[in-house]
């Protein structure tokens, strides 16, 4: 039995890796902004078998409460074993070039307030030398494209500050697992035409914590998504800068 | 979003907008839009009773929300698939009331289309296990329905084909059962007569169904295979789920034609032996084809329809004779060919179960079929038959009205609540509701 806490637990892909630990018989605490939203998944959780769901409401981008978030998960659950953090926003390109404040916007929450979160959580789990970090960064982050690269680009600050981590981390036998997803069927995305490489979030749940449990440090789920990023990103700069995606 | 959609027979399609809200508050929200709408689950109903022009998927609603260990009574969001409801139940030694062949079907569909299973003739239908319903109604109001509140919207909407409003959330009494195990015993019937007459035999038995060959001719005909079971009282409480094995693509429609169906049935049925008793675990035995999904594949591109018909007791196993002859003279019937006997019918308006005999068949789409399922439409009425709404894609108007004798009860409940304008499908415009 783990002690999780998933932060962003109303997105579509946390909750179902949340069902998946309910099953198992975890405790969890769940972190996000509606609250009507964590307690319908609260309940759900109870009666899918979890031994213990605790809520909070918190807005993320509101920094000076992360460590008193921190503080109140472990001590409703004594101790945390497994951090997810999976919220985030899926920018408006278009909106973002006209706007500074946009730009800036999308950056806090996809990737300043995450690496406080991490920062934080990263000297607790160092100090107790154990505990596994999952966070959710993105394909868009390998190599930034016209049609997203203010997301992607925060996305990159996620991969590239876990990889770092994960080094650190590593000689205190603290876990870092950074999870890049394709295309996922969500809330999110539901405005996007949807083709064959699109996948349904229990599918990527499933891979992210099988992912946790065997302390992988970077997979892209579906994993065939590792083929495509890595053609994505050899295309030479010459070709790549002319091409619309 | 615009895309388009179909049922489970693939057949009609049509473009639809397509809105998938993530919570019971957005789906309200979206309901009091302009426009009308028709509520969505898994799409595994055969014809277009889940189409429309605006389609509301209730699939992210999918929480459950209180489940009592000890009574058996659980309450849940309509988008739960059975499926999912039973992972949760069985290991705690409950079991679903009424089960339809599929597990792959939400709570708010089986409600919606009021489904039977296997032990119809003791347990009746899904809506009859239901002890209360949330519904969004079309002026946006949150209700609760009971059969002792609001039981004139709770009767319409058990079977109601989502016609009344959208269910968001219900609770049902399980049943409790000691074992994730069936007996199951196997009775070969030569004959349509032979069949009944082993049904009426069995009538004690909780679950009955046959398979029936529905392409043997003369004295065969209506030869069955009747499998019955009972709940194990050994064998432990475990259920296995098989991610089903998919079929990627279309099978190319000449692969499926009367020849290799014919094979396939004398096989079958040669195959089978009266066999006293084995036991075999609950999703082989109630749900044989989620092993397999897609397998509306099989029919290839253009799709098919399912047929299921009810033939009132009396008379009925002649009548029986009857309509197999007809569709055996067609050639046209498919090797998923179900027989079943009915109980007693029940007091929702759309049921549509009543006492005696159903049959269910599956048509490959082709120039005739429509034809073909027009004239067994045409003797089910003169039988004083009716068809199944949940599989039905091409019925018309006058046979509706005139074998769904509740139905002006039906569209004035949907007055009363505020439902006409705002809940509507391509079949319920095909069947003249408003």
């Amino acid at each position: 039995m783990k002690k999780v806490l998933i932060i962003g637990a109303t997105s579509a892909i946390a909750e179902h890796c949340g069902r998946i630990w309910a099953t198992r018989g975890d405790e969890l605490y769940l972190v996000a902004r509606n609250e009507v939203h964590l307690q319908t998944i609260a309940a759900d959780y109870e009666v899918r078998g979890a031994s213990s769901v605790a809520i909070n409401c918190v807005n993320l981008n509101e920094l000076d409460r992360h460590v008193d978030l921190l503080e109140s998960a472990e001590n409703a659950m004594n101790g945390v074993d497994v951090v997810l953090i999976a919220y985030g926003t899926l920018s408006n390109q278009k909106e973002c070039e006209l706007s500074v404040e946009e730009t800036l916007a999308e950056i806090q929450t996809n990737a300043l307030s995450t690496i406080s979160l991490l920062t934080l959580i990263a000297n607790r789990f160092e100090a107790k030398k154990s505990g596994t970090i999952c966070v959710m960064s993105s394909v868009a982050g390998d190599r930034g494209r016209a049609s997203n690269y203010v997301y992607g680009s925060a996305k990159a600050m996620v991969t590239a500050f876990t990889s770092g981590l994960r080094q650190r981390l590593h000689k205190s036998n603290v876990t870092v697992v950074t999870i890049k997803p394709g295309f996922v069927d969500t809330p999110m995305t539901s405005e996007f035409k949807k083709g064959f490489l699109w996948v349904k979030p229990y599918v990527v749940a499933a891979s992210i914590v099988q992912a946790i449990n065997k302390n992988r440090a970077e997979i892209y789920v579906p994993s065939f998504w590792w083929l495509i990023m890595l053609c994505v990103k050899l295309t030479p700069s010459i070709v790549f800068k002319k091409m619309k995606m | 979003m615009t895309t388009t959609i179909s049922g489970w027979g693939n057949y009609p399609r049509q473009e639809s907008q397509c809105t998938t809200p993530p919570n019971a508050a957005l789906l309200r929200s979206t309901v009091i839009q302009e426009g009308s709408f028709i509520a969505r689950g898994m799409g595994r109903s055969y014809g277009d009773s889940a189409s429309a022009n605006k389609v509301l998927g209730t699939t992210c609603c999918n929480h459950f929300i209180y489940f009592d260990e000890h009574t058996g009574k659980l309450t849940a969001e309509s988008g739960i698939t059975l499926r999912e409801i039973l992972t949760v139940i069985v290991p705690k030694g409950w079991f679903l009331p009424v089960t339809p062949g599929t597990s792959y079907v939400t709570l708010g569909g089986a409600i919606a289309s009021d489904v039977h299973g296997k032990n119809h003739h003791i347990a009746g239908t899904f809506g009859q296990h239901v002890t209360a319903l949330n519904l969004v109604l079309g002026t946006g109001e949150f209700l609760t329905a009971s059969k002792h509140e609001n039981a004139d919207l709770f009767y319409a909407t058990c079977g109601g084909m989502g016609l009344t409003g959208i269910i968001i959330s219900a609770t049902i009494q399980l049943i409790p059962i000691r074992s994730s195990f069936i007996n199951q015993k196997t009775i070969k019937a030569d004959c349509i007569e032979a069949a009944c007459e082993a049904f009426i035999e069995n009538n004690n038995t909780t679950y009955s169904v046959a398979w029936i060959d529905c392409l043997a001719k003369g004295r065969n005909l209506g030869r069955s295979v009747l499998m019955l079971g009972e709940h194990a009282k050994e064998g432990g409480l475990e259920i296995e789920l098989k991610e089903p094995i998919a079929i990627p693509f279309n099978v190319p429609s000449a692969l499926l034609n009367s020849m290799t169906m014919k094979t396939f049935n004398t096989i079958y049925w040669h195959k089978a032996t009266d066999k006293p008793h084995n036991a075999v675990p609950l999703m082989p035995y109630f749900y044989p084809l989620d092993a397999i999904g897609n397998w509306n594949r099989i029919y290839g591109k253009a799709g098919f329809l399912q047929f299921q018909c009810v033939l009132p007791k009396s008379d009925g196993v002649a009548n029986m004779r009857k309509l197999l002859t007809e569709v055996s003279n067609s050639g046209e019937g498919s090797f998923l060919a179900v027989l079943k006997q009915f109980g007693k019918a029940n007091d929702n308006l759309l049921s549509f179960p009543t006492e005696g005999y159903t049959l269910a068949l599956d048509f490959k789409l082709n120039a005739s079929t429509i034809q073909t399922v027009k004239s067994l439409e045409a003797m089910v009425v003169s039988m004083g038959g009716r068809i199944y709404l949940t599989k039905d894609a091409v019925m018309q108007e006058t046979t509706f009205k005139a074998t769904y004798l509740n139905w002006e009860k039906f569209e004035a409940v949907r007055e009363k609540y505020g439902a006409i304008g705002k809940f509507s499908s391509a079949q319920s415009k095909r069947l003249g509701l408003a």
